[in-house]
């Protein structure tokens, strides 16, 4: 179907044409919380099942880079929504610049996660052959508070006492594999999350390059309001994220 | 029953409308429309909630016996069950062990509690209309009472792997007299080598130990007494200690070009039954041995 | 003189002069189509292919039923037919048959628009359905599959020795292929109905297709994260699902049947969509009690999200919710009752002629029965302790599948074929076809219920010899059951090229797809189309040419004798 001027072919108004665009955007969002779901449900129940030692691998996360995330995050959606703004009241300078700081924004959050995963790699926390929640008490680096590490090493033997009976040492084991399950679900929800945030990114910079080119007026501005949509989403996908991982059952720092 | 007939009613009673009404109603000129009848709200009522009742007096009624089933009677002969790829042990109130086989007594509840090894497998006997998945990591339970004497076929009923479909065995069901007289001892077989060679089939020895030499175990065809080559390079004779070991410690020596997959017999045969079992291999001398997948070592190997 | 609704179609036709199939020429304009009716066409050479597949299975596992002690494969290679034969049929043709190829081909012309919402959309859906066709595939021939096409762990994660996470990778690649589908679906329904095309002026064929939308969007993603998982603990060790680890193999199996049991409702609404549209033009009357068929359409996609703890009776759940479930079973067979009898109402006071595609409703309308009401013994708690997991099943879903969903892909590929290449397929070869696959079937599968009953279980390579005489009878079946596959494929390939060109409304039928021309434009309509008429009102619609009686339309008497 060819397009004339911003009207694809098979719609026979803009109006129409926006109607499905966003409508198109909203089902998919439906299937993306199910598709999360799948996920929050496994956790819920492995949570239910292995609390204390969820709780033990939600205390080794690290609540400051976290909450951080989640400013920042939260701060994106909000120059989303200006962007949105920009665009439906014609302000073709504005729209851009709000894109790309909802962009950098973005940005931001993608790099503390990837600090937040370092860390997780060195200490020995990402599930596989190498996993061993003791590794960051066992091998403790100049940097490490001896305070942290002191509250890391009581937490983790009164969970070992938690684990079904067996000598100390097969209780570790079972320890260690509880929490790894715990770490397996941190990483599949927060790579799929960023998974997601990086597909976003992708939206943003081809609607800041056409937002550029003066492509969006009051009149026509539906994949600005698509793609606010689907931020927006990412977005709320966070907030439980952090919740669920970070906040539950968490010790003070 | 009840199932059967309403599903049968409804069924003849749909085809024979639909028959009817294509014979009555078929098309006598090309042209012909049909009527303007469009529907008919009462009857649309009618026949939603005539089918639901019948809907739900099935459910009821199979919910009942199926609760029964979930919950055992205070007073049951309990039997312990292990499923494992490809086999089930089944472990008596007195400790006395089978494999593959379950003798009960007749008009005793009996229940059954399941843990499987490995995967997921299932216990059914399809005569006393039960069946109970066995999932690892959990034990489940399921209860029957047998009123009839006679053997009955019970089947793995789900799909496990390679062997699902032999994973199966008999159920006998016994006069309680003779149930005890079996708990209580082995009638002692006069011809050991006979007694061996059924123990060899019930002990499922057979599956993997194939005469042929195409199973994943060697063929004990001319093994005994033989020179066998062991996976490391050494040569051993099969004697009877060598057998005695390949039975209750099989990963001690690995045969060449085998896998450590047998199980151990420790704790499920005793003495008396490792020597009926030799006594029947002994048999196994003259049988032919084949080109491939004896065990035995070739003559040349010696010579390294 | 004949009453065949083609009988009367006048003068020699000509096939129009532009169609969409010589719109344009060449590989790349197929391939790179955003056509609605070109990507439908797409599917159908996939689609078919993978039957094939499928097919070719089937053959092994019947052919090695025949004697008890399997002559034929080994274990491991018969538990690789069949669960191969599973993969390939339920993934890569049921799920997508109806829809991809009758519902991508149909909806735009039925809403009277000119293509769906997102037509470029819906061809990245046909290359993400031929990305995760080529994973299977690879799995298939990298050391097979042989875990069951239900993935239970821990024996598809640890302990089976096939190809497994290629497989799993392509079955999850595939499902996003029909969440876009549904998407497109449901928002062309939404936004693109032509002027006058209201809610309940739609054909029952858009309201099933919506109906199975829903359920394509929201049950998809969930077997799409639950295959991801099961393919993380295969690859990387991890232990969600196995006891060893800490994990529950029962978890896996509420996720995956969270999805596969709303997957067979994907399955079969499309086949009782084209049913819904079949009796009507061959009874030529309105469909009785049309709200009542679309509310239950519905009522089968909500409800049918409710009721998969019922694979799982026997696992050892909590009794509590076994009861639960088994109720929520015996309520998702009322709306499928419900339409049955308004099926089977329409044909009284119908003109009802016996074309190859109503022969197909018939033997849906018996064989979907006979199916529906053995669901009936499954849901019902105290048979299910017997029959699980035994052929009964297997002759359950297959009566289903088969006999329906079959039937009615059938019954339409023939009815549509017509409007999609522009001619007719050879009638008496298509009946004789038909009568042959409805004998086939039921001597396949009706001995499969006595099997079941008697208790042999499924997935049995081998069997106790007392179940041979019901294997050989259900081999026998499958081979004349193959006769009445092949026999289409070939009529109905020939009939594309050199069949009689049928012009645009050979039938007559009421939708508006039979308003354009055969084979549409490429933009479906020469002018958008104003809709004044209910659905399959064949007495207010002079343009069908057809003998209504003039004055007041009352009941017609059958016969004609007034």
């Amino acid at each position: 179907m060819h397009r004339t001027g911003e009207l694809y072919g098979q719609f026979e108004t803009l109006e129409q044409q926006k109607d499905s665009a966003t409508l198109g955007m909203w089902i998919f969002l439906v299937t993306e919380v199910l598709f999360f779901g799948g996920l929050f449900l496994t956790y819920t129940v492995n949570r239910h099942l292995y609390f204390t030692a969820f709780g033990v691998g939600g205390n080794m996360l690290d609540l400051k880079l976290g909450a951080t995330n989640t400013v920042v995050l939260i701060a994106s959606s909000f120059t989303m929504a200006m962007s949105v703004w920009a665009a439906q009241t014609d302000r073709k300078k504005l729209l851009p610049l709000f894109l790309t700081l909802t962009l950098i924004l973005g940005c931001v959050f993608l790099g503390i996660k990837y600090v937040e995963y370092k860390q997780k790699f060195d200490h020995h926390l990402v599930p596989g052959h190498s996993f061993d929640l003791t590794y960051r008490i066992n091998h403790p680096t100049p940097g490490d508070s001896p305070k942290e590490l002191e509250g890391e090493r009581k937490e983790i033997e009164d969970a070992i006492q938690t684990e079904a009976a067996g000598t100390p040492q097969e209780r570790l084991v079972a320890l260690n594999a509880h929490t790894q399950l715990y770490f397996s679900l941190y990483f599949g929800m927060t790579g799929l999350h960023a998974l997601h945030m990086i597909i976003g990114a992708g939206l943003l910079i081809w609607v800041i390059r056409e937002s550029l080119k003066g492509r969006f007026t009051a009149a026509y501005n539906t994949p600005i309001e698509i793609v606010g949509l689907y931020w927006h989403f990412v977005d709320i996908v966070w907030i439980y994220l952090f919740a669920l991982l970070y906040l539950i059952n968490r010790h003070a720092v | 029953m009840f199932v059967l007939l309403t599903c049968l009613f409804f069924a003849v009673l749909v085809t024979l409308l639909v028959i009817y009404a294509a014979f009555r109603y078929r098309r006598t000129a090309p042209g012909e429309v049909g009527s303007t009848l469009e529907g008919n709200t009462l009857l649309e009522i009618g026949w939603t909630t005539i089918p639901l009742m019948i809907a739900l007096v099935m459910f009821a009624w199979g919910a009942v016996v199926y609760t029964n089933y979930r919950i055992a009677p205070k007073d049951t002969l309990d039997i312990y069950v292990v499923g494992k790829q490809w086999m089930w042990k089944l472990q008596q109130p007195n400790g006395k062990r089978e494999i593959n086989e379950l003798h009960i007594p007749v008009n005793r509840d009996i229940k059954l509690i399941m843990g499987s090894e490995d995967v997921i497998h299932d216990f059914y006997v399809p005569a006393f209309r039960v069946k109970m998945d066995v999932v690892p990591g959990r034990y489940n339970t399921m209860w029957f009472r047998p009123t009839k004497i006679g053997k009955y076929h019970f089947f793995c009923s789900q799909y496990c792997g390679t062997n699902h479909a032999v994973m199966g065995g008999w159920v006998t069901v016994m006069d309680p007299a003779d149930y005890a007289a079996w708990l209580s001892d082995e009638a002692a077989d006069s011809n050991p080598a006979a007694a061996g060679e059924k123990l060899f089939t019930q002990l499922a020895c057979v599956t993997c130990h194939l005469a042929n030499g195409t199973g994943r175990a060697p063929s004990l065809n001319g093994v005994y007494g033989a020179k066998v080559l062991l996976a490391d390079g050494s040569i051993v004779v099969a004697d009877d200690a060598y057998i005695r070991e390949s039975i209750l410690q099989p990963k001690a020596k690995i045969v060449a070009g085998y896998q450590p997959v047998m199980p151990t017999f420790q704790g499920l045969v005793t003495e008396e039954q490792i020597l009926n079992l030799t006594a029947y291999i002994k048999t196994l001398q003259s049988q032919p041995v084949p080109a491939k997948g004896a065990g035995i070592a070739p003559a040349a190997a010696g010579k390294k | 003189m004949s009453t065949a609704s083609t009988a009367n179609v006048g003068p020699a036709l000509k096939m129009p002069e532009k169609h969409y199939l010589n719109a344009t020429y060449g590989i790349r304009s197929w391939l790179l189509t955003t056509d609605h009716k070109r990507i439908a066409l797409l599917y159908l050479v996939s689609v078919t292919f993978f039957f094939f597949i499928g097919g070719f299975f089937a053959m092994m596992i019947r052919l090695h039923l025949l004697t008890p002690s399997g002559y034929l494969l080994t274990a491991d290679t018969y538990n690789r037919m069949f669960t191969m034969h599973g993969v390939a049929m339920i993934f890569f043709f049921l799920i997508p048959s109806i829809p991809a190829i009758l519902g991508n081909f149909l909806i735009p012309l039925m809403v009277g628009a000119k293509d769906l919402a997102f037509p470029k959309v819906n061809l990245l859906s046909w290359y993400i359905y031929i990305v995760g066709g080529c994973f299977t595939l690879y799995s298939m021939v990298t050391g097979g599959l042989d875990t069951g096409w239900t993935f239970y762990t821990p024996l598809s994660t640890v302990y089976s020795n096939s190809a497994v996470a290629p497989a799993v990778v392509g079955i999850f690649i595939t499902g996003f292929s029909s969440i876009l589908t549904g998407l497109n679906f449901l928002v062309t329904v939404h936004t693109m109905r032509a002027p006058g095309m209201t809610w309940f002026r739609l054909p029952l064929f858009v309201w099933a297709h919506y109906a199975t939308s829903v359920v394509m969007i929201l049950g998809t993603p969930v077997i799409a994260i639950t295959l991801g998982l099961a393919a993380m603990e295969r690859v990387f060790g991890l232990g969600f699902f196995n006891p060893a680890m800490g994990g529950d193999p029962i978890l896996f199996q509420h996720l995956f049947w969270f999805y596969s049991h709303p997957a067979v409702y994907i399955m079969i609404l499309p086949a009782m969509g084209v049913i819904s549209e079949l009796i009507p033009t061959f009874a030529r009357k309105k469909l009785f009690g049309y709200h009542f068929v679309a509310a239950a359409s519905l009522a089968i996609a909500v409800i049918g999200f409710l009721v998969w703890t019922h694979h799982m009776f026997l696992t050892g759940q909590s009794t509590y919710a076994a009861i639960a479930f088994s109720f929520l079973t015996f309520l998702v067979a009322i709306p499928s009752a419900v339409k049955t009898f308004n099926w089977t109402a329409t044909l009284f006071g119908g003109s009802i002629s016996f074309d190859t595609p109503m022969l197909y409703a018939f033997g849906f309308l018996g064989l979907f029965l006979i199916g529906g009401l053995t669901g009936l013994f499954l849901g019902c708690l105290g048979v299910d302790m017997h029959v699980h997991d035994t052929y009964f099943v297997v002759a359950h879903f297959h009566y289903i599948m088969v006999g329906g969903a079959v039937m009615g892909y059938l019954g339409g590929l023939h009815f549509w074929w017509p409007k999609i290449t522009g001619r007719m397929y050879p009638e008496w070869l298509a009946r004789i076809a038909a009568l042959i696959l409805f004998v086939g079937f039921n001597l396949t599968f009706f001995p499969q219920f006595v099997l079941g009953y008697l208790g042999m279980p499924r997935r049995y390579h081998v069997y106790p010899p007392e179940f041979q005489v019901y294997n050989v009878m259900s081999t026998a079946g499958a081979s004349i059951l193959a006769v009445g596959y092949l026999l289409p494929m070939i009529y109905l390939t020939w009939a594309a090229f050199y069949g009689k060109v049928a012009g645009n409304n050979p039938w007559p039928a009421t939708g508006l797809e039979w308003t354009t021309a055969s084979p549409p434009p490429t933009e479906n309509f020469a002018a958008t189309p104003v809709v004044t008429w209910e659905a399959y009102d064949f007495h207010n619609r002079p343009d069908l040419g057809l003998d209504v009686p003039a004055g007041h339309p009352g009941i017609v008497p059958a016969h004609g004798d007034d």
